[in-house]
């Protein structure tokens, strides 16, 4: 077990070439479950593969606890992997796969016996120990590249790779229950790399969302979801993600196309201050239907999704396309939907940076 | 105008891929078929298209038998999980490909592809390869193949299951507009309940070869026929128990007895499986709800919400909670159910009452 | 049902059925007539039974042929195939050197059957040849033509530098197809080396091996250009193997009869060796 310090860790290809890493300083707490979210190309598995050791970065360095880990290769680590696809070893017994770290390991039989047992008791995989690893199901044989990583002591890290990419979802639920079941008994420090907001939020204690090499944002997911420090962020986190209008400021106002809309004070001293090109962003969420007597923002509505728990609003505010999650029984009056942006709710962004 | 499957069933090796299949797709209608894998999704999908025969039954396009009908007389388009595209071809000659073979004329071709590749946002691309796009735009690329040549059949088997979450997103509201005005019938294969959803039209859920459900979108989510659409069509799953129904009321042992809600009043007594679903389970307590106990098992924190996977009476349950909640693994915990938004399946597993309310 | 499905893919590999009942199935019932029948004149034959079948399977001649040719097999299967694997493990992974080493490892496969025979025979002998030169300056007695295990040693030599290749470019193929996964995998499971071979690559190799098990053991079996050219069969019969044998027999001493009963021998010891091989890869396909 151990905290993983990111020190000034930056990572070209090529040297002279594009940074497939911005430079930057990160540390992740002992026992913490972290994910690397964010699209294609964003650089999550690139540092994925730096912690791990797969890739040697081109400048910085990277600690485990009071280690220096940055020119060891994986297996001096002390971290297991979980990988996007199954990788089991097909001739052995599941049993021989999550002993295999062991015996690599010269440890004796008595103690690798009684391990496995208690890994595969943890992650249910007690019923099959002696079937070959070969013919189990896809989420069977992710529990057991999970158990390849925990089954050693010493495991200083778990670092997972998309690891529910071929999984059915009613599997995914199951599989991320045991996920968080094992962090909470092991207390491990796990990584996970995904560009699956819903995994990501659900996995992790904090969320590192990353773009172009650059990490946007690290921070819970709630923090995330209700204070995104980034348009980006609040584009790729909730679906769909967050509105954002462009407005100018004037006194405690955002002005979008002539619509005036209350926002917090400080927040639009800020924006005013900042300068740019000012946005607002709300969460479809977290606009609320007005009330009858309620002074509220009229939203011309192009389209109605019936999603089955809620109604996904599709509309217009002035030239601005919005969306409005509707609970159930909102009705629509005639002249369109008329909603209030909660004060806490309606964020300023300067230039795409949360202000204030 | 319409397809129409009648009887069809198909095993290989002596599995059974799929049993007695009866359906009938419409055309300007999106159809999704929702299953998880190894349903029998693709091996429908596969005799729809004419790729693969099946053991009994007849396929029937506009009233047609075409069961025997090769793929390459019928006028369909695929899309796949991959995205498959001809490497050496630009985006352009990809397009055109089955147009060419169709032996239109130059002009023709070009004024369609042109259409097509402008309607899938792909048009500024066209004269790149298939390996310098990006996975969207490779998938965009693949199905403006499958659209240009307006076939009588669209099939697409899960194709967005490879792309990045957001993309998926953009892609998929797109879809149902691209084939608003298509007089074509539309099938989507998929595991995502979510995706189901999103897309509307009609679905039919398959479980191991066999149809347990098929309607309209929605209605299929709020009126689920049986237990296994209630695993297989939500996300996450319906919470289910077994409870007692007698005397006017439902039980579970010493864990609960309660009022039957108004729906659940014509029920004879006797054994049926309670559902209810994740977001009608309540952190706090009111009036109207019941009290139930479970213990935490773990908690997931998604920003807006929070899900706590409890287990009670044995079960596996979730509760989805607005807001953020921290609760500790082990912990006693009470959970508070709408009883009027209950479901009730008899000891077939079958459907005998819903929540009247408008949404599941 | 079954049956009907594929009505029309029978009409279509007709023409393939009549060029191989020509080519081949014709020929064969030829040389299935010619087994029971002695042959003395285009008019006079007389039937035989299984007289010749009987006369070839006791023939100490061809029991010699057979075991050096089961000898044979059997060393350039344990030669090739262990080297062609450990070849394939040492070749670069990507890079400029793929293609260069790709292209070197294809060239003696492209070298015609008989001309490799001629290679060797020039290369090897020990006047002239640059092999065989050698190989006496450094105080070998070394004589193809006069010594029997010279000989036989030259026959693998040249087999192994004429067939290794192919080993060598299926087992890449296959390892090219292991993803990378699965090494980051095994480093991180600490596995060393050899566990990686015998774990992973071993494993995945299985289909490929059991492929080039196979085409290595029939061509080997039916080796008849290369000795023939480079030996003649001798010193004496030291490398006369089946199909050498059977060519004396059938055009050398006109034995039809017997040479058609032992070509059928021949054929179903082929036969049944691929049979073996069919089941094992078709039981292979259901376990994966």
């Amino acid at each position: 077990m151990a905290r993983i310090e990111l020190n000034h860790l930056a990572h070209q290809y090529a040297p002279g070439g594009d940074y497939a890493l911005q430079p930057m300083q990160h540390v992740w707490e002992d026992g913490g479950a972290y994910a690397l979210l964010g699209p294609s190309g964003c650089g999550k598995t690139t540092l994925l593969n730096i912690i791990s050791g797969l890739l040697q970065p081109s400048e910085g360095r990277v600690m485990f606890g009071e280690r220096d880990v940055t020119t060891l290769p994986p297996e001096q680590r002390n971290i297991g992997q979980v990988f996007q696809f199954p990788v089991i070893y097909d001739t052995m017994s599941v049993f021989d796969n999550l002993a295999f770290p062991l015996r690599n390991r010269k440890l004796g039989e008595d103690y690798v016996e009684r391990r496995v047992t208690h890994i595969a008791g943890m992650l249910g995989l007690e019923d099959v120990l002696k079937r070959r690893a070969n013919n189990l199901t896809a989420d069977a044989k992710q529990k057991i590249s999970l158990g390849r990583g925990l089954v050693r002591e010493d495991v200083a890290a778990v670092l997972f790779d998309e690891p529910l990419t071929v999984i059915d979802p009613h599997l995914k639920w199951q599989l991320r229950r045991k996920l968080r079941e094992v962090h909470e008994q092991l207390n491990l420090t796990l990584v996970y790399v995904t560009h699956d907001q819903t995994e990501a939020l659900t996995f992790a204690d904090k969320v590192v969302v990353m773009l172009a090499g650059q990490v946007l944002q690290v921070g819970t997911p709630q923090a995330l979801f209700e204070r995104p420090e980034h348009t980006f962020v609040g584009y790729f986190i909730g679906s769909p993600g967050m509105n954002f209008l462009d407005c100018q400021v004037d006194g405690s106002h955002a002005v979008v196309d002539g619509e005036r809309i209350p926002v917090d004070p400080a927040m639009a001293e800020a924006a005013r201050t900042a300068g740019g090109l000012l946005q607002l962003g709300i969460r479809p969420g977290l606009i609320r239907p007005a009330g009858a007597d309620e002074p509220g923002l009229t939203v011309k509505v192009d389209k109605v999704e019936d999603l089955g728990d809620y109604e996904l609003v599709t509309g217009h505010l002035g030239q601005h396309q919005i969306h409005v999650r509707l609970e159930q029984s909102e009705k629509i009056g005639s002249d369109g939907l008329r909603v209030v942006f909660p004060t806490e709710n309606a964020l300023l962004y300067a230039d795409d940076k949360l202000v204030g | 105008m319409s397809l129409v499957l009648e009887g069809v069933s198909r095993t290989v090796g002596g599995e059974v891929y799929l049993d007695d299949i009866n359906l009938t797709f419409e055309r300007g209608e999106f159809n999704v078929l929702l299953g998880l894998t190894e349903a029998g999704k693709t091996t429908m999908m596969r005799i729809m298209a004419g790729l693969e025969p099946p053991n009994t039954g007849r396929v029937v396009e506009d009233g047609q038998d075409v069961t025997r009908v090769p793929v390459r007389k019928r006028s369909v388009g695929m899309v796949y999980q991959q995205f498959i595209n001809y490497p050496s071809l630009s985006v352009y000659d990809n397009i055109a490909s089955p147009l060419k073979l169709a032996g239109l004329d130059k002009g023709q071709i070009d004024r369609l592809v042109r259409t097509e590749a402008e309607r899938l946002g792909i048009d500024h691309l066209i004269d790149r390869l298939p390996a310098e796009l990006s996975g969207g735009q490779q998938q965009r690329c693949a199905m403006a193949r499958a659209l240009v040549r307006d076939a009588r059949l669209v099939l697409l088997d899960e194709p967005l299951v490879n792309l990045d979450y957001k993309l998926r997103e953009g892609l998929r509201s797109e879809l149902r507009t691209l084939f608003a005005d298509r007089d074509t019938v539309v099938v989507y294969a998929t595991t995502e309940p979510e995706e189901a959803l999103v897309l509307g039209g009609k679905t039919t859920v398959l479980h191991e070869g066999r149809v347990i459900q098929h309607g309209v979108t929605a209605e299929c989510y709020r009126h689920p026929a049986n237990t296994t659409v209630t695993q297989v069509f939500a996300d996450p799953p319906m919470n289910l128990m077994p409870v007692v129904v007698g005397d006017g009321e439902v039980s579970v042992g010493g864990l609960l007895r309660a009022p039957l809600p108004g729906h659940m009043k014509d029920l004879a007594p006797g054994h049926y499986t309670l559902g209810v679903r994740p977001h009608h389970l309540y952190v706090a307590g009111a009036d109207n709800l019941v009290t139930l106990h479970g213990t935490v098992e773990v908690a997931e924190i998604a920003g807006s919400v929070t899900y706590v996977h409890l287990e009670v009476n044995g079960r596996d349950w979730v509760v989805e909670e607005r807001g953020v909640h921290p609760v500790h693994p082990g912990e006693r915990f009470d959970i508070h159910m709408d009883l009027n938004r209950a479901y009730a399946f008899d000891s077939a597993d079958q459907l005998v009452a819903a929540p009247d309310s408008q949404r599941g | 049902m079954e049956k009907r499905e594929y009505q029309w893919a029978w009409l279509m590999v007709l023409p393939v059925v009549l060029v191989v009942a020509f080519s081949a199935i014709m020929p064969l019932m030829t040389v299935v007539n010619y087994s029971v029948q002695d042959i003395f004149g285009p008019d006079s034959r007389f039937f035989v039974g299984t007289e010749w079948f009987k006369e070839v399977l006791r023939d100490p001649q061809l029991h010699g042929a057979l075991i050096r040719q089961i000898i044979f097999s059997a060393a350039v299967l344990l030669i090739q195939i262990p080297l062609g694997i450990g070849l394939a493990l040492c070749l670069p992974k990507k890079g400029p050197w793929v293609s260069v080493s790709l292209v070197l490892l294809a060239l003696p496969l492209l070298v015609p059957w008989n001309v490799v025979g001629t290679i060797w025979q020039v290369f090897a002998r020990p006047d002239v040849g640059l092999a065989g030169v050698f190989l006496n300056s450094i105080g070998l007695d070394y004589n193809y033509t006069g010594d029997s295990v010279d000989a036989w040693v030259t026959v693998l030599v040249m087999d192994v530098w004429h067939w290794t290749s192919l080993v060598i470019l299926l087992c890449y193929a296959g390892l090219q197809a292991i993803p990378d996964a699965f090494y980051q995998a095994a480093r991180i499971d600490g596995a060393s080396r050899w566990a990686v071979f015998r774990y992973i690559e071993l494993p995945k190799l299985k289909g490929v091996l059991l492929i080039a098990i196979l085409l290595r053991f029939i061509f080997s079996f039916r080796i008849y250009a290369e000795p023939f050219v480079l030996t003649g069969g001798g010193p004496g019969n030291a490398t006369t193997f089946l199909s050498q044998r059977l060519t004396t027999m059938a055009v050398g001493q006109f034995d039809l009869g017997p040479a058609a009963a032992f070509s059928l021998v021949y054929f179903l010891i082929i036969l049944l060796f691929s049979y073996v091989f069919y089941l094992t890869i078709l039981n292979m396909d259901r376990e994966g």
